[in-house]
Parts: C-alpha cells; structure tokens; sequence
C-alpha cells in the first residue's frame, strides 16, 4: 500500500510512456526528459510562486503586521496578481545597454538555476537526471551564474549594475569554495558523486533510533552549518545581500531590469535557493528518507518537500531577524573562519573514517573540529568590547 | 541520434567561434567563447566523458571566462584606433590549422575501428588519480596553492 503510493509518478510516468510503446527507442527517450522537465517546471514554479507569499505573510508575522491578505483567501492569490502585474509591465531597455547581452542574461541565470535541479533526488527512484558525477555537475552549472550576473551589470551599462555585479561575483566566488569544500567530506565517505547513491548511504537507524543522516555526525553538522551558510551568500539572500543593497546600489545588477525580466532575475534567485537547500538536504539530511522508521508509511517524496519547506522557512527566519553584514565582514568571515573550518570537516571526516565509523570515530573527530574551532576563535578574536554605539556628530 | 547530435554541436561550436574571431565588440567575443567552451563540453558528454565535459565547463566557463571578462572590464579600452588586420596572427592560425589537419589526416586512428570501451566512471578516475598519478596531482596541487599564495601577496595591503 504505502509501496504504491511511494511510486505513483513512477508508475504514472511508466504509464504514460507505455503509449509509445513501438516507436523508436529515441522517441520514448526524448518523451521521458520531456515529462521530467515538466514535472520539474511545474512543481517549481508552484512551489516559487507560493513560497513568495508565504515569505511574504511570515515576515509581516514577524515584524508584527499582516502581510498581503487583499487576493483571495489569507492573500493566497498573490502570486497570480503580482505575475499579472509584470506580464504587463513595460519592459524598459536603457538606450545605451548592449542590448544582447541585456537580453541574454536573465535568461541564462533562469536556465542555469533549473538545471541545477535536476540531479536532485526528489523521492525513491525520483530523480530526473542521473548522472554519475550528479554533484560536480550541480556545481558546474551553478557556476556560470555568476557570469550570467556579470552579463546583467554588463548589459546594462549602470554604475550600480556594475557595482552590484561586482560584488555578487566577489562573495559567489569566496564563498563557493567552502560551498563545494563542504560536499567533499560526504562525497569521500561515501565514496561516490552521484546524489542517489550519497542518499542511499544514509538509509536505515543506529540503535534503531537515530536515523544515519549525516548531520548526526560531529563533520557532518559542522558541514551542514557551513553549507548553509555559504548557500545563503549563494543564493544571494539576507543578511548577505550585499549585492542588491537597496539602500546604496538601488538593486545591484537587476537595477535596469523591469518587467518580467526583474521577475524572471526572483524566480532564478528563488529556484537558485530551491536547489542549494535541495542539495544540502541530498548531503546531510538524508535526502527522501524518513526521520523515523514508524513514519516511513509516509512516501518519500512528501519527506523531501517537508524538509525542503523546513529549510526554506530557516532561510525567511534568517532574513526576517538578521541585519545585512558589510561586504569587508563577509570576506574576512569567507577566509579566514570558512574555509579553515571547511578543511577541517574534511579532515573530521576522515578521522572519523579511519576510527571505524562508531562512536571512537564520532568522539575523535567532535575533538579535530572543537579543537580548530577554539583555535580559530581565538585567533580571530579581536578584543573588541561590545558597547553602545557613540554617535559623535549626530545626536 | 549521436551523428544528428554531432553536427548539430559541432556546427553551433563552429558558429560561435566564428564569432568570437570575428565580432566587433570584445565583450561579445569573450561571451562567444564561453559558447565554443559549453560546445566541447557538450562534445566530452556525447562521448561519454561526463567528467572531463563536467571539468570543462566547471574550470572555463565558471572560472575562465569570468577572469576574462573581468580582463576586459578592469583594462582601458581604445574604442578609436583602427589597427588594420593582423596579419601576423593571420598567419599563427593558418599554420596551426594546417598542421593539425596534416597530423589529423596522416594519423593511423582514422583506418583503425576503435574498440568499444566501457563508460568511464568518475569513480575509476579518482582511484587513477590517486593511485598512479598522485605525485603529478600533488604537484599540481603544490603548484596551484603557491599561485593563490602569490596573488594574495601582490594584491595585500602594505602595512604603514
């Protein structure tokens, strides 16, 4: 019972495919991609155009006010209207823009942010890409958003473009190194880059209790932290949104931008979130797999969405509480505390390994990262005491 | 579908580097590069290659062609000076082009039917990469380090 439901795309893909039983083998090849990028456009974008109100009603909650509630029921519409609205906004090329490159940006951020869905898995055998390096090729093609973002500051021949870009591509480049040197302690004790394999290894219970994701294991949390952290810069989110500080660059490099192309830039920084948090829950949160064994009557893919809904409401906490960070505090925090701290999880991780994977392993490689965590706060810590501020021209 | 899928990337390579040699605007060239990259990367996935495709696209299109952008953005452009054809860089192209279709055309391996090899997995090329060849991946690696070393150096603060 709780089997079939589990399947149900996969028998309902399988069905659907089963019409074109008798045409030739790359018909039913190019249909089956099709139907994947469908599913995976369809879901996505739902899942975007509700997560923006949702953000929306949860930062009013928590700035004490009430948020959209105008469109239908609890302002759940929102979306339909706001999509509407930059349909039919003018869309305003600046006369002196390279018009190609202006033109080819948004769309290259938005393909760039879909493909890097694709090798998620999204329940069991419910992965639309399979590919044997699954995670280079996420950090491959994520890559190129930042000269997708180059192209927007370029194109639109702004000085605050150009500053926003600059200073996107500044922290996307320091801080997808600790971004990928966090995936290698899970890629190395697995042993494997392709995400249903790493999703497999974290299958089934210690004591029959815990389950064996990798957050429970002292590199694996100290990873899951960096992770996350990185994929906030990454995606371009607060308290790291440097780039788009609308209080000194307007809007960055989507300062030109109007219309459906600035909605397009959202939905690329959304999916780009969708995909960092799929990703992180793919390495360290044990992908589909249920948290507990009476709960795995529950199917798979309804546990992705569940947790992927829990990391996306970190993401709106974090912005609804934290200020922006200055962009000299972002650097220092990208080199001199992530990426030390990220070298060391590789190394936890390997201690770990070679202790025998138990419990000598956990306490072995807990002490390797308390031990550099200590060092490197000391090290870093500047004595500064922390005290009102003391305004001295102003009042 | 793999001959279909051949020409079609190999005629949308072909076209981009054609541009890239050709257009006006170096900014448009450099992006028109960054297309030749993604088409031999594609060339690497339609041989199999996922890894080196993937290596391709990782090192040039995210690394590379945002160090030449930024080249181009960071150096002072002379948009009035004319400075004719180069012929010198005319002719560097020509020989190279002549002396790969020469080498290309003499090679055995065009006569030969190549054996059918086994997809080569990412798994195979990491136990190569770190049992055979982990002294050059170390130097590699030594040597890389020392650049990154270098860069910070030249660009640090100099304390007053």
């Amino acid at each position: 019972m709780s089997n079939s439901i589990d399947q149900v795309f996969v028998h309902a893909k399988q069905w659907l495919l089963s019409s074109l039983t008798g045409s030739p083998g790359w018909v039913v090849q190019v249909a089956s991609i099709l139907i994947n990028i469908f599913m995976l456009l369809a879901v996505f974008l739902t899942l975007f155009a509700l997560i923006s109100v949702l953000e929306r009603k949860i930062l009013a909650r928590m700035q004490n006010r009430y948020g959209p509630n105008r469109v239908g029921p609890f302002g759940l519409f929102q979306p339909i209207a706001d999509g509407i609205k930059m349909l039919i906004k003018e869309d305003i090329v600046p006369a002196r823009a390279d018009k190609i490159v202006h033109f080819l940006a948004p769309v290259l951020i938005a393909a760039v942010a879909i493909l890097t869905l694709g090798v998620i898995p999204y329940g069991r055998n419910m992965t639309p890409f399979t590919i044997d390096g699954g995670i280079l090729f996420f950090f491959a093609v994520g890559s190129a958003t930042e000269l997708a973002v180059f192209m927007a500051g370029w194109g639109s021949n702004n000085k605050f473009s150009m500053l926003g870009a600059m200073r996107a591509i500044a922290q996307m480049f320091s801080y997808e190194l600790p971004l990928i040197i966090t995936a290698l302690p899970v890629v190395m004790v697995v042993g494997s880059l392709t995400p249903d394999r790493i999703v497999a290894a974290q299958a089934g219970y210690t004591f029959d209790l815990v389950p064996r994701w990798f957050v429970f294991t002292p590199w694996g949390a100290a990873a899951f932290v960096l992770f996350f952290v990185s994929g906030l810069v990454e995606s371009n989110r607060t308290p790291f949104d440097v780039p788009e500080g609308e209080s000194e660059i307007v809007a960055g490099h989507m300062t030109e931008y109007s219309g459906f192309k600035y909605a397009t830039f959202f939905m690329a920084e959304y999916i780009g979130m969708f995909a960092v948090s799929g990703l992180a829950m793919t390495l360290f949160l044990g992908g589909w797999h249920a948290p507990a064994r009476i709960l795995e009557i529950i199917p798979s893919y309804v546990w992705f969405f569940v947790k992927l809904g829990s990391l996306l409401f970190v993401y709106i906490w974090v912005r609804g509480t934290l200020p922006r960070t200055r962009i000299d505090q972002m650097m220092n925090f990208a080199w001199k505390f992530m990426l030390p701290m990220a070298f060391t999880c590789v190394i936890a991780a390997a201690v770990w390994h070679y202790a025998g994977r138990g419990l000598r392993g956990w306490l072995w490689s807990f002490l390797v990262i308390a031990i550099v965590y200590t060092a490197l706060s000391t090290l870093l810590d500047t004595g500064r005491k922390l005290a009102p501020r003391v305004y001295r021209f102003a009042e | 579908m793999n001959s279909a899928a051949l020409i079609i990337i190999a005629v949308f390579t072909l076209a981009a580097a054609l541009a890239a040699a050709t257009l006006r605007k170096l900014m448009h060239a450099a992006l028109s590069l960054v297309v030749v990259f993604v088409g031999i990367a594609a060339l690497f996935f339609l041989l199999g290659a996922e890894f080196v495709g993937l290596a391709l696209v990782f090192i040039y299109v995210g690394a590379v062609a945002v160090l030449v952008v930024f080249t181009i953005l960071l150096t002072p452009r002379d948009v009035g000076k004319d400075r004719g054809f180069n012929w010198g860089g005319a002719i560097v192209a020509v020989a190279v082009f002549g002396g790969l279709t020469w080498s290309i055309l003499n090679t055995q391996s065009l006569a030969v039917v190549a054996p059918h090899m086994p997809a080569l997995t990412v798994k195979q090329i990491g136990k190569t990469l770190m049992t055979i060849y982990v002294w050059p991946l170390q130097c590699v690696g030594l040597l890389l380090t020392a650049a990154l070393i270098g860069a910070l150096i030249l660009v640090m603060e100099e304390k007053r």
